[in-house]
């Protein structure tokens, strides 16, 4: 792009954010110059600039991805030749999976809670932290604070807060509410809602963070202007704030949406997917199949159908929902 | 919501406490870690989706640029290549280097130098150093062959040794032998040694058997296990309890007895599986005939009777409670609240575990005089059980050798189970039960000894029933078990679970 616009200022008019670069060029040749020199010099600075992340991107991501589906049509425990295809008998052994049908719900579950416990939870911790009050840089250093720690540092905390007769059993005796301990990560019907909790308190600090940017972005006339209309608190946060914030949220969505389908580290440390696959997520069941248990095709056919899972579900949202917070920028350039 | 994307692994917390995860750690700090850690789910980190999709090609398409494997690295390897048998044992603690050399008549590998990669899964002492020692004087003894000792974590060395058999293998690596190792050889990359062993291979026991695939030895035990109850003798007492049982019935009423003095009677690391799945496998030992379970391990298929027999009789213990509270959530071995760290700290009485256990329990408690207060029993029999009297459930640590120097790799196998060599892994502790019955004289722990004792008379000793199958179909049973100890589904199932595996 800089090459695109220093060409073009050499020219009578310059072309600031003008993206493709053949205008310049055309301007060029109309102008008599020769094309050929910074022709070369912006394939250079293409290649220079372009170069490494497109050799990255193809070798870290879309070559991977095509071996891996290449794989999911074999039965292969990863060592030696790959054998005959069995065509689509890994995908369907996932499909009438059990463990694996119920790992999908876990996920969906886990997307579904975030969506309507921890997406209200951020934006009311995040109206609460942006008004004006004593201690509201610690408020949100204390908020922000666990997104700071590593999945596995979080994991392995609560893991340890979480053991019978542990931290949490203790305090929930102390407030009295003794009768509601149970043995969090070893019972069937808990686990995955345990884990959720986990998931949320680590996570929250981010999607606070994030609705505070957007509220940032806010023009505080826009809220005086509706208290001297006359509407009360609730009715400027609910038909000013809310409305403005909204790309932010469909963003934080998004990534949450996406955050949980992949769901993995916290899982893993905390409960291995069990007990009895109580808490298996797509990805604890493709970890443990392909690596543990040397089924390289099967677990191969799990990432595809996981990568699918996702990449459906961004495409759609990209198109639906986020498409009118990016038109200008992604969206422009093919108008 | 995890919104990064991130390639590669980081550690998870999961590892062991510092200490017990070398695998011929010690009797201070974890002599154990061997093969069943080594099962313990390791670590895969923190791979999205996307990142393991790509993990999973990376690893198979490039492995064979990728293996580490440096064959041609380092070690500036002596000139002096013949007469290497005549080399003198330059350090103290090869005494037995002799025992190598005099075997291959130092003309390994043709007398043309050569270096040999060595991962094993000592990454801490006193293993390490051991390890590194027997290499020194490995290479003091033929100075043509060299040895480039390479320690890889515990919970990273099965995976690295998958990738690495893709493409370039390491010229010796760890060896838990069973179905592992059979899927390994189809690689085409693990050396037969059988040959090169026969005239010392026998001085191991019958427990080799457990490297060999179809009568081939393909890799080489240096250290045993077995698995029994751990018990504490001064819990044992305060409920009254004479002595340890001797049938199920007994430990039924033991339990009794010690849920009535408010005691928790057995330990169990339901979340790591493994544990669980060594009940039914005890239970198929005392009601299944010898044959039976070997050729059903053979076919991968449990169909006799005798398998749901086996649940049912786990069943009833089930039925009597005897676990500690949220025991399907409880770690193996991590933590003062694994099912270890409850015995060692005197909060449950028992547990079936191998004996490695007294190695993995300093860690997680304080007190110091723990080991005097543990026992060790056999697994109680069963009345009208049709399983061979003295059967046992266990299993080792060994080495293969890939298929580049396998006369040098064989000797340098020979030399570490050599009675000598043995000896001085047990003394340094890096060794508990070593595979070399001649070395066991240097055990010197007395509840050890009871141990050994007890490995020495039992009629055979069968490898854990995961490591034995073809590892996706030990896997499946591990979970089967692990669901009936939640409550989830029947005896039946469990038999059914391994056929159901091997035919996916």
């Amino acid at each position: 792009m800089s090459s695109v616009s220093r060409a073009g200022s050499r020219t009578a008019k310059p072309l600031p954010g003008e993206g493709d670069p053949a205008p310049p060029a055309q301007h060029a040749r109309a102008l008599g110059r020769a094309p050929a020199r910074p022709s070369v010099r912006q394939r250079l600075e293409l290649l220079l600039l372009l170069g490494p992340a497109f050799i990255l991107f193809v070798g870290f991501v879309l070559i991977p991805i095509a071996v891996a589906v290449y794989y999911s049509f074999f039965k292969w425990s990863g060592f030696g030749p790959l054998g005959h295809t069995i065509g689509l008998a890994n995908y369907r052994r996932a499909i009438k999976d059990s463990v694996f049908d119920h790992a999908v719900m876990h996920n969906v579950t886990i997307a579904l809670l975030s969506l309507f416990i921890q997406l209200p939870l951020s934006i009311s911790l995040a109206l609460l932290l942006n008004r004006r009050m004593r201690g509201r840089g610690f408020l949100r250093l204390v908020v922000f604070a666990p997104y700071v720690l590593s999945e596995a540092v979080t994991a392995v905390m609560w893991l340890m807060l979480l053991q019978p007769g542990g931290f949490v059993d203790h305090v929930l005796k102390d407030v009295g509410l003794g009768g509601l301990i149970t043995t969090w990560l070893a019972n069937t019907h808990i686990v995955l809602y345990t884990l959720f909790v986990v998931v949320t308190w680590k996570y929250i600090g981010f999607g606070i963070v994030l609705l505070l940017a957007g509220l940032q972005g806010i023009p505080v006339e826009l809220r005086e202007a509706a208290a001297l209309d006359g509407a009360s608190p609730w009715q400027t946060t609910r038909q000013v704030t809310l409305p403005l914030l909204g790309p932010t949220i469909r963003i934080w969505i998004f990534l949450s949406m996406i955050g949980s389908l992949q769901l993995f580290d916290i899982v893993w440390i905390m409960t291995l997917g069990g007990p009895a696959g109580a808490s298996t997520t797509m990805a604890t069941y493709l970890i443990d199949k392909g690596f543990q248990s040397y089924e390289f095709g099967y677990g191969s056919a799990v990432a595809v159908i996981l990568f699918i899972i996702c990449f459906v579900f961004a495409l759609l949202y990209q198109r639906f929902a986020l498409r009118r917070d990016t038109r200008g920028a992604l969206t422009g350039m093919v108008r | 919501m995890t919104f990064s994307v991130t390639f590669g692994t980081t550690g998870d917390g999961r590892t062991p406490p510092p200490g017990t995860r070398v695998e011929c750690g010690t009797l201070a700090e974890g002599t154990f870690m061997t093969s069943r850690t080594n099962r313990l789910p390791r670590q895969l980190a923190r791979a999205t989706a996307i990142a393991a999709v790509a993990a999973l090609a990376i690893s198979a398409c490039s492995s064979s640029k990728k293996t580490a494997a440096p064959a041609t690295s380092a070690a500036a390897t002596p000139a002096a290549t013949t007469a290497a048998s005549s080399a003198p044992a330059t350090t103290a603690t090869a005494p037995a280097t002799s025992a190598a050399s005099s075997a291959a008549g130092g003309q390994l590998n043709g007398g043309k130098d050569v270096t040999l990669t060595w991962w094993h899964n000592a990454t801490a002492d006193p293993g390490m150093t051991a390890w590194k020692q027997a290499a020194d004087a490995f290479h003091a003894a033929h100075p043509n062959v060299t040895i480039n000792v390479q320690p890889v974590q515990n919970e990273s060395i099965k995976t690295k040794i998958q990738v690495a058999l893709q493409g370039t293998p390491p010229d010796i690596f760890q060896q838990w032998g069973g179905g592992a190792e059979a899927t390994q050889i189809q690689s085409g990359k693990l050396a037969d040694l059988t040959s090169l062993t026969s005239s010392w291979i026998g001085d191991l026991g019958k427990s080799v058997a457990g490297w060999q695939v179809d009568g081939k030895q393909y890799g080489v035990p240096y250290d045993y296990h077995v698995v029994g109850f751990w018990y504490r003798t001064d819990l044992f007492t305060k409920a009254g309890i004479s002595g340890p049982p001797a049938t199920f019935d007994d430990l039924i009423a033991d339990i009794t007895k010690l849920k009535a003095a408010n005691i928790t009677p057995i330990s169990v690391g339901g979340k790591d599986k493994w544990p669980d799945a060594f009940y039914w496998e005890n239970f198929v030992l005392k009601e299944c005939p010898k044959d039976t379970i070997t050729s059903s391990i053979a076919a991968a298929k449990f169909t006799d009777p005798c398998f749901t027999k086996a649940g049912d009789d786990l069943k009833k213990l089930l039925d009597a409670k005897p676990f500690q509270t949220g025991f399907l959530g409880t770690p193996a071995q991590q933590g003062a609240g694994s099912s270890a760290g409850l015995v060692a700290n005197g909060q449950a009485a028992m547990e079936l575990q191998g004996d490695w256990e007294l190695a993995v329990m300093p860690s997680l408690t304080t007190d110091k005089n723990f080991a005097s207060k543990m026992g060790f029993f056999p697994f109680p029999s069963i009345s009208g059980g049709n399983g061979e009297p003295g059967a046992a459930l266990g299993g080792g640590d060994g080495f293969s050798c890939s298929t580049k120097a396998p006369d040098a790799c064989a000797a340098f196998l020979q030399f570490i189970t050599s009675a000598e060599e043995q000896a001085s892994l047990v003394k340094s502790l890096a060794v508990t039960i070593p595979s070399n019955g001649s070395a066991t004289s240097a055990i010197t722990d007395p509840t050890l000894k009871k141990v050994l004792t007890y490995l020495q008379g039992v009629s055979y000793n069968q490898l854990y029933f995961d490591q034995a199958l073809p590892t996706a179909v030990g896997n499946a049973v591990n979970d089967a078990v692990s669901n009936f100890f939640a409550g989830q589904g029947t005896a039946a199932d469990i038999a059914a679970s391994a056929a159901k595996a091997a035919t996916q």
